[in-house]
């Protein structure tokens, strides 16, 4: 019997009546077929058709975009997970801290996952930014795209800053004091803007509860929305931007 | 085998393993190591509390400890229909359902459907202080009285 192949495997996984019930138009073996794989498809479908050779160079992008994303849905799946595990309220959310790190299998290390994930996040987000930033991509017809990247990496910040309270210690709830109390120095909006954000005027279960429902609801959908957005401007506006190309010579009578 | 082959199904095989790891981690993170639940096991008094005609319900167990003729014996009072909680109706020596209407007598029989059998008897015995334990998560024959 000879040995299953790779490219015979998935020939024959492509010809079950299953995988031909989702990708209805046959194996993507011409240009027509393969663009089609990709237009048909809700996940796919903010993929490129084709993809330039250079666009996959480690330097055009350094993939801190795709790291930024990778992070996020890691993010996604670990704070899923320790949901199941964690009630926010007083003082029940900083015992549910504890069992998540020293009773519930796993839970150390998908806690760590979370917060580790979260730095990591933040640092490629703002790397992102300066690669995007010193490779001119800011420049139209991406003028728009940069705006909503700015708008996350509020989200971002916020997230990770909503989080910062969960674990209901001595860290979160100064952390938290401090921040909120740099809130009041906006003028006007300041004081009704904190006393909204805490649900009261000192760091206490209503906080803990705000920020919590900021944290797994409010702050993550506004992501999800906002990252479709980001990522079917870059297709539109013509696919990632890499480094400029040098600009060709000074002809001699051009020099100064 | 092409190395194209080979590092295709390499690539392939260790995300299948990454992903079956996942899942089953993931179902062993989901099983909680504490319950919020009363124990099983608990306290129901001394044998004398317990004279004949005597019917306790308790209300955190969800069991009731009836006083038979020279003895004690328990018996759930979750119901074998839908599980709602049953109540000792002491006007008409009856336990009731309140959810869908079934009646047992105070041996468990179904006098009254739609509960399609017994309340089911749970294990008593005395503790060697005095003092009689029952256990809702160990079910006994039904009959089975402690004599004391």
């Amino acid at each position: 019997m000879k040995a299953p192949t790779a490219s015979g495997v998935s020939a024959w996984i492509r010809d079950t009546s299953v995988y031909r019930s989702i990708v209805r138009h046959g194996v993507a073996d011409t240009n027509l077929n393969r663009a089609l794989v990709v237009m048909e498809n809700l996940f796919l479908h903010v993929h490129p058709i084709k993809v330039r050779a250079k666009t996959l160079l480690t330097k055009h992008t350094y993939w801190l975009g795709g790291i930024t994303l990778a992070c996020t849905a890691i993010l996604y799946a670990t704070g899923i997970l320790l949901m199941f595990y964690y009630h926010p309220s007083v003082p029940q959310a900083y015992r549910d801290m504890k069992e998540l790190q020293f009773v519930v299998d796993d839970g150390l290390f998908l806690r760590n996952l979370h917060r580790w994930g979260a730095h990591l996040m933040v640092f490629a987000a703002f790397a992102h930014m300066l690669r995007v930033f010193y490779h001119r991509a800011y420049r139209p017809p991406r003028q728009f795209n940069w705006v909503v990247g700015v708008v996350l990496l509020l989200a971002t910040l916020l997230l990770s800053y909503t989080g910062y309270l969960l674990p209901w210690d001595q860290l979160a709830f100064w952390g938290v004091s401090v921040g909120t109390n740099m809130v009041r120095a906006a003028p006007w909006i300041g004081e009704p803007f904190r006393f909204l954000l805490l649900g009261g005027h000192v760091v206490s279960e209503n906080a803990l509860l705000r920020f919590y429902v900021l944290h797994c609801v409010v702050l993550p959908v506004t992501l999800i929305l906002l990252v479709s957005v980001h990522i079917w401007r870059v297709r539109k506006d013509g696919g990632v931007q890499g480094p400029p190309e040098p600009s060709a010579p000074l002809r001699e009578e051009e020099l100064p | 085998m092409k190395r194209r082959d080979f590092l295709t199904m390499a690539g392939v095989g260790a995300c299948a393993c990454a992903a079956a790891g996942a899942g089953v981690v993931t179902l062993d993170f989901l099983q909680p190591k504490v319950l919020f639940e009363p124990p099983t096991r608990f306290v129901a008094g001394t044998a004398l509390e317990f004279p004949e005609g005597t019917v306790r319900f308790d209300r955190e167990h969800r069991a009731y400890v009836i006083g038979a003729s020279g003895g004690v014996y328990a018996m759930t009072a979750v119901c074998t229909h839908l599980g709602c909680i049953t109540r000792f109706l002491s006007d008409e020596n009856v336990i009731a359902c309140p959810c869908h209407g079934s009646r047992f007598d105070l041996e468990g029989n179904v006098v009254h459907g739609p509960a399609p059998r017994p309340l089911p008897w749970i294990e008593i015995k005395p503790d060697g202080a005095g003092n009689l334990v029952v256990d809702t998560a160990s079910l006994v024959p039904a009959g089975t009285i402690v004599r004391v």
